[in-house]
């Protein structure tokens, strides 16, 4: 078994726009290591979402191989990559994403609430928004919180079920200064405590400064950092 | 996830637009609440024609002339018809037979007259039929042999012609100018099927006869009640008259000059027009429940183009498909089993006020809400959410991710 825990080779991605063939991606390959932190950079239009996408399990590869944690995921279809993205994918978005009418604790119980998980769920919650420092806003709603508590419940949802990788998509971009700091710190001392492997997709050179590998995406393929 | 969590999930999302789902369950209110109105108040009038039916004696049979069409010149019932079939060796399932004459007549009193129906009877026509009188006596034997000029008023016609419906036996009434003196009243019996009980006059059958209902021949009358000894016993008692009557008229074989028709017969007759009838009024009010469906559909697909970024997430998070359906779709029935359940006390109410009205106006319905029918009413509002939500949760379940999340 590879310590890798995600390998891609020779991702390809088209979109049809009509009659039109956009390539998204040309052959890309890209190995991760258990536990490492990197960050995915490139200007818009590189590839950078439609890697995301395709690492986070929301799409398919065109072509290509791509083994997430020792499972082969290039050709599952919807219901197992949902299962796959529900075990080992933590998400956090640059908007949140949290369900506006549900408290902190039940948008941290939802993803267990797909695993399945029957009994303990609320403690698993509020063990997992204690870690992110929320432990007395567990019954909070989103619009009660401020923007970066709310990137902190996110990012408790995105632990909760102890995923493999957890993919941050710009996850600074709708914060201050320092709040997304604290944020970047938040992040990283949850990789040295639980040794989760952290892909930051960002263009923040700041944010990327924290990475240990900066991996350049350009035109549909890597630049610089594989 | 279980059923539980997903039901508290409807409510919560569905009471955060309280408006919009408040307009949606009423449509599926007023669909049920018709459905139910409908058939219960359909059911009443149905008890209360059958009840009448049955209040008119117990297990009778009626026979009158004439039978299928090809039989030209049928001959008329006589009096001696009645007397064979009254014979217990000849007609052993008859216990009692009712010969009736019936006419038209004016009934005057003073100042005051009234166009009724006028009948003769012997005294077997109080039992047969089951009346009585509240004052006074029933026409007697005596009665009959001495051709005696009295009456039965009905009480529409005591009303009429004196104001009041009791103290009235000894007066003296003139039926088409012929004095005849009051026996009794006849009980109050309230509108039937046929005709109004109570709008009528019984006078001995000898004496219609002879002085008011004259026919072609003398021993003629117009109709005969028949009681059997059971309610067994109708179908017997039935043949048994066939089998006389046949033989008296020499008809030819398959070829009855009379009818023969038992009381069941109207009954049926009465239960299928009324069952028809609940049904055509159900089917109307059932399209209603079709047009709230629709109001389902509509506002759950408006639902799910709102919330195509938290499908997005949840599908991110690891909902399945089936995840995704079953949300919307427990939404959309909890919108209908809502409207449903107020459906069913609105429909319950309007039942009600509606037998009110109708029992202020002497049309005594008495609607009936069975078990079958609320069971009924809410298994098919919800059968209608599950269906009208059914697209909608579809479509919300087949959102690919990607896009639901980039969805602004």
């Amino acid at each position: 078994m590879s310590d890798w825990v995600i390998e891609a080779e020779n991702l390809t991605k088209i979109y049809k726009m009509g009659d039109i063939e956009v390539h998204a991606l040309c052959g890309l390959s890209l190995q991760i290591a258990q536990g490492e932190i990197v960050s995915i950079m490139g200007p818009s239009g590189s590839g950078k979402s439609t890697l995301m996408n395709i690492i986070g399990c929301l799409d398919r590869p065109t072509s290509g191989e791509y083994i997430l944690d020792s499972e082969r995921v290039s050709d599952l279809s919807d219901d197992q990559l949902a299962s796959i993205r529900n075990r080992k994918v933590g998400f956090v978005f640059q908007s949140f994403n949290l369900l506006p009418r549900a408290t902190a604790l039940a948008n941290v119980e939802l993803p267990m609430r797909y695993a399945g998980v029957g009994r303990g769920r609320r403690e698993r919650a509020r063990a997992a928004l204690e870690s992110v420092g929320l432990g007395d806003r567990i019954h909070h709603r989103p619009n009660e919180l401020s923007g970066g508590q709310q990137q902190r419940v996110a990012i408790a949802r995105a632990l909760v079920n102890e995923p493999a990788i957890i993919l941050a998509d710009e996850p600074t971009g709708n914060l201050d200064s320092r709040s997304g700091e604290e944020i970047m710190q938040l992040l990283l001392s949850l990789n040295r405590q639980r040794g989760t492997t952290l892909i930051i997709v960002t263009h923040d050179p700041d944010v990327a400064v924290h990475t240990q590998r900066s991996i350049r995406i350009r035109d549909g393929v890597v630049e610089d950092g594989s | 996830m279980n059923l539980w969590t997903s039901f508290l999930e409807a409510l919560e999302s569905l009471s955060a637009n309280k408006l919009r789902s408040g307009l949606t369950i009423l449509g599926i209110v007023i669909g049920v609440a018709a459905v139910i109105a409908m058939i219960s108040i359909g059911r009443g009038a149905e008890n209360t024609i059958t009840g009448s039916i049955q209040g008119i004696g117990t297990n009778l049979l009626f026979v009158f002339r004439g039978g299928s069409e090809e039989v030209r010149n049928p001959k008329p019932i006589t009096l001696g018809d009645a007397e064979a079939m009254a014979d217990p060796f000849l007609a052993p399932s008859v216990a009692e037979v009712a010969p009736v004459l019936q006419g038209d007549g004016k009934v005057s009193y003073g100042g005051e007259s009234t166009l009724t129906s006028v009948s003769g009877v012997t005294p077997q026509y109080g039992p047969v039929r089951n009346v009585a009188v509240t004052e006074g006596e029933f026409i007697n034997e005596e009665h009959s042999l001495g051709r005696a000029s009295v009456v039965l008023l009905g009480t529409q016609v005591a009303e009429k012609l004196f104001g009041r419906k009791a103290g009235l036996v000894g007066e003296t009434v003139r039926i088409e100018g012929q004095p005849f003196r009051v026996l009794g009243i006849l009980e109050e019996k309230g509108g039937s099927a046929f005709a109004n009980q109570d709008d009528q006059v019984l006078i001995p059958l000898t004496t219609a006869q002879t002085r008011l209902i004259r026919r072609s021949t003398r021993d003629r009358v117009d109709m005969l009640l028949v009681q059997a000894v059971s309610a067994q016993a109708v179908p017997q008692a039935s043949e048994e008259i066939a089998q006389i009557l046949r033989s008296r008229h020499q008809t030819e074989i398959g070829a009855d000059d009379f009818t023969v028709l038992t009381q069941q017969d109207f009954l049926d007759t009465a239960r299928t027009i009324t069952g028809v009838l609940t049904i055509f009024l159900g089917g109307i009010a059932a399209i209603s429940l079709l047009v709230g469906g629709i109001g389902i559909m509509n506002i759950m697909l408006v639902s799910v183009t709102e919330r195509t970024r938290e499908i997005g997430l949840r599908k991110a998070l690891g909902a399945r498909k089936i995840d995704i359906l079953v949300q919307f779709l427990t939404e959309s029935s909890v919108l209908s089993l809502v409207g449903g359940l107020i459906g069913i006390l609105l429909g319950w109410l309007i039942s009600v006020v509606v037998g009110r009205i109708a029992a202020a106006n002497d049309a005594a319905i008495n609607p009936a809400i069975g078990l079958d029918t609320v069971l009924l009413a809410t298994l098919f509002s919800t059968a209608v959410g599950l269906f009208f939500g059914l697209y909608p949760a579809n479509r919300a379940a087949s959102l690919e991710p990607v896009e639901a999340l980039r969805y602004e």
